[in-house]
């Protein structure tokens, strides 16, 4: 028998996988109560880690170690935090399902999405996408790897404040409770409040969605435009994620609550965030591939965009700000011309979704 | 492989009748009824939270429900004392609130006492009566008069009756893991989950585990057969428990999964139709009522609980579909379906099988026109739906050994979660029914019902499903050479899902395309007096009952093949 089953009492080590800005920040929060273990791909990073107990040169706290080994990291731990952009998220997933058993449970960090294509096609073949094309990280995990009980973190939690221990919350999600109840007991603090949310895959597309919405406010505050503007793309923002969301198996509720909605004003008001900054940089006239060339990390909104748009053509959703977004990030059309088509779409009801 | 159809002699895996475990569970019956009581006794406490004021609710809900039960539906089987029984329930629950004061303590305990007496009433109601010497009667009584029949219809002439020259095995094909199936009984703990088309399948099923030299299965019959004196000696014979669907409050749900839950860790293979009811739209069960499929979960965690971690301890799940070319219920099954569209609410039920006569009616029909059924038994899984090697160790999908234990496992012990089992339940069910899609043969009358139905379909695309079932019968005209052109595309498509694992076919499939109809329009629903679909005189596809064509249609949904229509 290769599997084998932890039976200790002591209190492992929760391992958190990627140590990304929002990966560190989530370590350095478990830190507070537990042993931490960390993952990352690149050696002088681990090494870092490990005898300087520093993270690009700042402090960390003394109980996080860091290994480059998943096989190392499943051994040790039972809970893991999967904390890598989506463009990795698969890779990663599989280097880790060889040592990885049903035992343990799995929390991941991720707003994007991936695919799940036939042989040797890619986003750009594809003109057109069913959902059971797109995965939610979650579906990745599940897909991938013998875990089951998986769970994931949202809601707006950028990773700056949270370093700097400002109030913030954060919503658990999982169809299982116990995995809702052990992110609780391990995030909570008189910082930090988390929620829990049964409907995991709603609480993933909040995420996901949200950053469609985020790149165009960043357009909008680029075009030098006010308030009124902004809460406009915002509500018309959330109509548009609820639709989505409620088209790719989430409930519309959870749109509503800190991972949807929280989310969403967070980010399009956050000159942090990477999604609002590509359209505020768009929006005063540089071209994305400059954008993305010179940003630090993923700014999975670009990504969800096209797969979004490739998943509209296969159902009879109307989606016009991801539509219009589409046709500026790939199709060159100037962000005005844009803006001018949305103001003469008919949206002609309010609230359509209750 | 396929194209030769077991028909094998199978030796018994159990040769000694004393070793079955049903007969085991029959000699102990008395203590086994107790212990389901008590059990079913602490996990209402349990629910109820230990809660005096809780569980009075309870009791007195379920006291009147069943009283109105006794008063509105009483059935042949319902013994004499139930209104008695009742009644002092009544009685007392009505002395405990009104009566002396008594501390809270006492009170408690009287509840209790009040909560056994019926958890226990309702263990002995549903424990099966199972006698060896029935089960050999019955079996020979079946198999016997089957083949009887069966040489009456095939082989003509004289003294036909007495030919021995067709057996069940040729009208009753059983083809996929019937050797895992054997091995695994052996070794662990089966539930068997077949799709449920007719009241036909628990007897056929029954017939199919002895023909396997399985020993006795397990299952829940609903209440009503035993109603009928002829069947309920049948049902007792083949090891079935009773399951009163008009009882639905707490205290007897809880009692049925408790008495289920213990019987398979007792080591009874089980067989559960998923289903809960015989499908009524003809669809392959799409989403599984899940009742009684918890505690197949339930009893795996239990034994762990219990330390059992080798293979004796472990409970596996085999999917299993019956193939007809004909429901003798489909009339009924698909008004009922059609007027409940999906809302669950009272209905009488109106069973072809309510009498004798209609069964032997059915019976004769049955074996002196030629149609065949096939069985297949799909592959074993453990409880998670993975599926398992020859000594039941579970498999991941890239075929790594994986220990089931580890999925109740939380802070490094087993442990028992109902919320956790709840969704593992809902996996389970999500599994079976994938595998129920991939072991499902198609027929040849499954084939010509789905796509003239589809070819209607598309030509009064306006009409949603109850308006086209509306259509008048003499309306409706496919043109041969469209009709045979569109069976092609569509059997093209059931190809190249058959070389992708998705579906199966049965033999038949590869006749031409002509024969083919010829077969289908023979078979498709061949007892009815209204058939579904046959030829004019002018070769022009025609049907005489639209709700009909429309249940045979269903056997092929889920597949997607509805999109060659478009």
């Amino acid at each position: 028998m290769d599997s084998k089953s932890f039976l200790d009492k002591e209190e492992k080590p929760i391992g958190v996988v990627g140590v990304g800005s929002f990966g560190a920040a989530i370590a350095i929060m478990l830190a507070e109560k537990v042993d931490v273990l960390v993952y990352a791909r690149k050696p002088e990073i681990v090494e870092e880690i490990n005898s300087k107990n520093t993270l690009s040169g700042k402090a960390i706290p003394e109980n996080i170690r860091a290994t480059t080994e998943p096989e190392e990291l499943c051994k040790q731990c039972d809970l893991l935090f999967f904390m890598i952009s989506s463009s990795g998220f698969q890779e990663v997933t599989r280097s880790f399902a060889p040592y990885l058993f049903p035992y343990h449970v799995i929390i991941h960090g991720t707003k994007g999405l991936c695919l799940n294509l036939p042989e040797g096609k890619n986003l750009d073949q594809m003109k057109r996408m069913k959902r059971s094309q797109i995965l939610t990280m979650s579906e990745v995990i599940t897909e991938e790897t013998v875990v089951v009980r998986v769970g994931c973190l949202a809601g707006p939690n950028i990773s700056k404040e949270l370093r700097q221990g400002q109030p913030a919350a954060t919503v658990v999600a999982s169809k299982y409770n116990e995995v809702i109840l052990e992110g609780q007991r391990l995030l909570r603090s008189d910082k930090f409040q988390v929620y829990g949310n049964s409907d995991m895959i709603g609480v993933e597309l909040s995420g996901v969605l949200k950053n469609i919405i985020a790149i165009a406010a960043g357009a909008l505050a680029g075009l030098g435009l006010g308030e009124n503007a902004k809460g406009l793309l915002i509500s018309r923002g959330m109509v548009e994620m609820i639709h989505l969301g409620n088209e790719l198996g989430g409930s519309i509720k959870s749109v509503m609550g800190l991972a949807g909605i929280g989310d969403l004003v967070t980010t399009c008001n956050s000159v942090h965030s990477r999604n609002y900054t590509v359209g505020y940089r768009l929006a005063k006239g540089e071209n994305l591939q400059e954008i993305i060339e010179d940003m630090e990390e993923v700014a999975e909104g670009i990504n969800t965009v096209r797969i979004i748009r490739a998943f509209l053509e296969s159902t009879d959703l109307r989606a016009p700000i991801t539509e219009n977004l589409y046709k500026v990030l790939f199709e060159g059309v100037p962000i005005s011309d844009a803006l001018q088509f949305l103001m003469k779409y008919p949206f002609s009801v309010d609230v359509d979704f209750v | 492989m396929e194209e030769k159809y077991l028909k094998r002699k199978y030796e018994p895996i159990l040769p000694k009748k004393a070793e079955w475990p049903v007969v085991k569970l029959a000699r102990e019956r008395k203590e086994f009824v107790v212990k389901v009581s008590k059990e079913a006794e602490d996990r209402i406490l349990k629910i109820t939270g230990n809660d005096s004021e809780i569980l009075k609710e309870e009791l007195e809900t379920t006291m009147y429900r069943e009283k109105l039960r006794i008063k509105q539906n009483p059935w042949a089987v319902d013994p004499d004392d139930e209104a008695d029984f009742w009644g002092d329930v009544k009685r007392d629950l009505l002395t405990l609130s009104t009566g002396p004061k008594l501390s809270e303590k006492k009170k408690f305990e009287e509840y209790n006492k009040i909560l056994y007496r019926i958890t226990n009433r309702y263990a002995e109601e549903i424990a099966s009566n199972f006698k060896a010497t029935h089960y050999k009667f019955t079996r020979s009584v079946v198999t016997y008069g089957f083949s009887r029949l069966l040489n009456a219809a095939r082989v003509k002439g004289f003294r036909s009756i007495f030919s021995n020259q067709y057996t069940l095995q040729d009208k009753i094909q059983i083809t996929g893991e019937t050797d895992q199936l054997r091995d695994l009984a052996t070794k662990g703990t089966i539930v068997m989950v077949p799709t449920h088309f007719s009241n036909l399948d628990s007897i056929l099923i029954g017939w199919i585990i002895s023909v396997l030299g399985l020993p006795p299965f397990i299952y829940g019959a609903g209440l009503n057969l035993f109603n009928i004196s002829i069947f309920a000696y049948f049902m007792n014979a083949l090891g079935a428990y009773k399951v009163d669907r008009r009882k639905k409050n707490l205290l007897y749900l809880e009692t049925l999964k408790t008495y289920s839950k213990e019987a398979i860790q007792f080591g009874c293979h089980s067989l559960f139709f998923p289903g809960g009811t015989r499908s009524r739209s003809g669809n392959i069960e799409k989403k599984l009522k899940l009742g009684l499929l918890s505690t197949a979960i339930e009893a795996q965690r239990a034994n762990y609980q219990e330390g059992k971690f080798d293979v004796s301890g472990k409970v596996f799940v085999v999917p299993v579909t019956i193939n007809y070319h004909f429901v003798l219920e489909a009339p009924s099954l698909i008004k009922d379906y059609l007027s409940i569209t999906g809302q669950e609410r009272y209905y009488k039920e109106n069973d072809e099988f309510s009498n004798s006569y209609k069964i032997s009616k059915f019976l004769v029909k049955f074996f002196t026109k030629g149609s065949d059924i096939s069985v297949s038994v799909g592959k074993a899984m453990d409880v998670l739906g993975n599926f398992v090697d020859e000594d039941g160790r579970s498999l991941d999908k890239n075929g790594r050994v994986i220990n089931t234990q580890d999925y109740f496992i939380s802070d490094g012990k087993i442990s028992e979660d109902t919320q956790r089992e709840e969704e593992y339940t809902n996996r389970l069910g999500i599994r079976i029914v994938e595998e129920f899609h991939k072991i499902n043969r198609v027929f040849s009358s499954h084939l010509v019902a789905f796509t003239a139905f589809e070819i209607i379909k598309k030509e009064n695309s306006k009409l949603d499903l109850f308006d086209l079932i509306r259509l008048p019968e003499e309306e409706i005209h496919i043109p041969y050479s469209d009709f045979k052109e569109a069976c092609q595309i569509v059997l093209n498509q059931i190809l190249v899902l058959k070389s992708q694992g998705l579906i199966n076919t049965a033999p038949h499939l590869a006749l031409p395309m002509d024969e083919l109809i010829e077969d289908g329009l023979r078979n498709v629903g061949m007892y009815h007096a209204k058939r579904p679909l046959i030829k004019d005189s002018e070769e022009n596809l025609v049907t005489e009952d639209m709700s009909l064509l429309y249940f045979y249609h269903n056997r092929l949904t889920g597949y997607g093949l509805e999109k060659l229509f478009r």
